[in-house]
């Protein structure tokens, strides 16, 4: 837990936790991958152990469970699967979330499987990571799937990757193994938008540069892993210049207190907001001044990703649900024919002039498949043009037309604007992810 | 919140509430007929809490509902009142009792309240039409909730399947649903106890007393310690004493144990939850240790 260094005998001890929990503390999303045998499980067990994240009960239950089918053993995958099913096979089937916190940084594991349905389960790990974390065993070094995962991650624009090379135990923690796959690796990225990449040899099972530093490796002189995820520095990952502020819902009191109060409430999607800037509302093209931005009781003198706030604007403008406030001379372009990388996440596969619903930012409309361009190969990064559909956990170009015009901007730009589902208007299952190219 | 922040930082508890507004708001605008599950504990008031400043100044735009188990404590009732006065919400009340007496579930004697709850609790939500439920529910709680999704999705049998979820993107929730169906909603899936600890802290939120150090009875039952009522009494070669105890989290009196403490303000409980070695469910939740799926299992069948 968070505040594991707190001192219990000081009277003030639970003062100092409350003020580093709600002030001090920043949040660090990461989503994992790797194949199957690579240690993942091993890793994320250790992250939570050694950071003191695993409760005795818990712990019990494990070694209990291990000592019951007969490891000689304390299996800590068994931590992170939670499920019967998982269990029983003694495999993840599907994306978990966890939970762990150092004194300055509370950590959401993404914890993706390698197994079968790796790229929709990836995609859906990584779209809300900070940072993507690729475990290679070291003997094997890169492997397809590697170099899969860490195309996804660029693909979805994960601002920062680790490389961990596990097992260098098994390597007598070889130096030349190490530079071997950190080169390769290194060649390879230049292909990929990875803005940030660190690699870091370690022993999940051995404990060697997770959280604290191998004696065994005197030639690496990087961080341990651990470090690296408590001081990479995300906040700069967002945009903060180009105001988007999706309407998700309209606050009408309709009270005596509150007769004419009229608000907007949303997140921030991207720029910073204040009271005096002027506005747009699209579609309408109808402009406004900020009058205030609310936060519960409280005025804000502005307002940045991600905070959900309460926007109230000069004028009586027409404004509803799935409408976005923009900067009169930076807005978005309202357009019905987009262009975007798509993940296709179900066994019927997705061919042209298929309809579907689709979901971006706060609005919902219907979209036509008008074209898919080509089916991108996560492994060459080959475009074939030849295949026009896309199967389950098939990535391609996909051009669309929408009922509604949609308020977009390129992915590489803003994460939650250039971003979207797509669903099965019979079954209502969600069938595909994207990732807008431009809106035009 | 009101000083500027000169790097546009957020800290990690102002995150998890801008997302858990985002989740309320999200919600409210597109299902039809939503609903709050509220148990009286610690979360279900966050959470209270959280879809207040969601729509503030208007009133939270749906009702809340508690499935009485009979077996309630009754700090927990004041404090709900007091809850439900102040922010002028509909309160629905679900009474396992009643549905014991019109057939809807059946008591044998060795089901527990909680497992009656389910049949209570989907009846409830069939009768009223809702269409989303909102829970408490924490993924770092429990095993199985770390893989639920925040938008839940069941069927008409208000059945989980965990193998066929929905996959969860961004923050792009799909809440379609087919006739009959409805979704549960987990606006703190990623809350840890300890957030919701700071949280109660920082906004200085009301709740029952039963969780700061107090003065009660209580025998040891299967490693716990268990409040001894009429509802709740003791059974052979078990011996009931004054000790001084709090509560972590909030059942019914039957199944939900207390830990000794002496902790009696919530910067005391932080303090004491910090170096906690045994999570909440494990010190305190007697439901939880039929099986090792205890939970999973409840909710395949409908369980929050």
């Amino acid at each position: 837990m968070a505040s594991q260094e707190t001192n219990t005998a000081n009277p003030s001890a639970g003062e100092q936790a409350v003020e580093m929990v709600t002030t001090n503390m920043d949040l660090l999303r990461f989503a994992t991958a790797g194949s199957v045998d690579d240690g993942k499980s091993t890793l994320i067990g250790r992250l939570l152990l050694d950071s003191k994240s695993i409760f005795e009960d818990q712990l019990e239950a494990v070694e209990a469970t291990s000592q019951s089918r007969g490891y000689d053993y304390t299996d800590l995958a068994l931590l992170t699967d939670g499920l019967r099913s998982e269990r029983e096979q003694g495999i993840t089937i599907d994306v978990a979330y966890r939970y762990f916190a150092t004194p300055n940084r509370k950590f959401i594991i993404a914890d993706t499987p390698g197994h079968v349905q790796y790229t929709r389960n990836m995609v859906t790990g990584a779209s809300t990571a900070d940072l993507g974390l690729v475990l290679v065993d070291a003997r094997q070094g890169l492997t397809e799937q590697s170099r899969r995962h860490a195309v996804i991650l660029s693909l979805l624009r994960v601002p920062h990757l680790v490389l961990a090379v596990n097992k260098m135990d098994l390597v007598d923690y070889s130096q030349e193994v190490y530079e071997k796959i950190h080169a390769e690796f290194t060649q390879f990225a230049t292909k990929l938008a990875i803005p940030d990449l660190e690699v870091i040899p370690i022993s999940a099972l051995k404990g060697d540069n997770v959280v604290t530093r191998s004696e065994s490796m005197p030639w690496y002189s990087g961080p341990t892993l651990m470090h690296h995820l408590e001081h990479v520095h995300v906040a700069s990952d967002r945009d903060l210049v180009d105001v988007r502020f999706p309407v998700q819902y309209v606050v009408r009191p309709k009270s005596d207190e509150h007769h004419d109060y009229r608000g907007y409430g949303g997140q921030v999607a991207g720029g910073v907001l204040k009271p005096g800037d002027e506005v747009v509302v699209l579609p309408s093209g109808m402009t406004s001044k900020i009058q205030a931005i609310d936060l519960f009781d409280t005025d804000l003198d502005e307002a940045y990703p991600p905070m959900s706030v309460t926007v109230r604007l000069e004028d009586d403008v027409d404004v509803s649900r799935g409408d976005m406030i923009a900067r009169v001379k930076n807005a978005p372009k309202p357009s019905q024919d987009i262009d975007a990388m798509v993940c296709w996440m179900t066994n019927e596969p997705l061919r042209p002039r298929q309809k579907l619903a689709i979901k971006h930012t706060t609005r919902s409309a219907r979209a036509l498949v008008k074209d898919i361009q080509y089916r991108l190969d996560v492994n060459t990064l080959h475009r074939d043009q030849e295949t026009k559909e896309l199967g389950l956990n098939e990535i391609g170009r996909v051009q669309l037309r929408t009922t509604v015009p949609l308020l977009c901007d390129a992915y590489s730009k803003n994460r939650t604007t250039g971003s979207f589902i797509l669903i099965d208007e019979a079954t209502g299952v969600t069938v595909g992810a994207g990732m807008i190219n431009s809106g035009n | 919140m009101t000083e500027t922040h000169a790097d546009y930082r957020l800290s990690q508890l102002d995150q998890l509430e801008a997302e858990s507004i985002h989740i309320f708001r999200e919600v409210a605008a597109e299902f039809e007929k939503p609903v709050l599950m509220f148990s009286g504990g610690k979360d279900s008031i966050v959470m209270l809490r959280l879809a207040e400043k969601a729509f503030y100044p208007a009133k939270i735009p749906f009702p809340i509902m508690q499935v009485e188990t009979g077996l309630d404590f009754p700090e927990v009732m004041e404090t709900r009142e007091r809850w439900v006065s102040r922010l002028g919400v509909r309160l629905v009340v679900a009474s396992i009792d009643d549905a014991i007496k019109n057939g809807i579930v059946v008591d044998d004697g060795k089901t527990s309240r909680n497992r009656l709850q389910i049949g209570t609790l989907l009846n409830a939500i069939e009768e009223n039409g809702f269409t989303a439920a909102f829970g408490g529910g924490r993924r770092d709680e429990e095993k199985a909730r770390a893989k639920e999704r925040v938008y839940s999705h069941r069927d008409e049998f208000g059945q989980w399947d965990p193998k066929n979820q929905r996959p969860e993107l961004w923050s792009l929730f799909n809440g379609r649903l087919h006739a009959g169906e409805h979704m549960r909603i987990f606006p703190i899936s990623n809350w840890t106890e300890l957030d919701v600890w700071a949280y109660i802290a920082r906004e200085g939120i009301e709740i029952p007393s039963i969780y700061f150090a107090h003065q009660r009875r209580v025998f040891e039952r299967d490693g716990m310690l268990m409040t001894e009522t009429p509802l709740n009494p003791c059974r052979e070669g078990e011996v009931a004493e004054e000790r001084t105890v709090r509560f972590r989290t909030c059942g019914d009196i039957s199944l939900t144990g207390c830990v000794e403490s002496t902790a009696s303000t919530v910067e005391e409980v932080i303090e004491e939850i910090a170096v906690a070695r045994v999570t909440e469910r494990g010190a305190t939740r007697g439901d939880d240790k039929f099986s090792e799926a205890a939970m999973e299992d409840r909710k395949k069948e409908g369980y929050f």
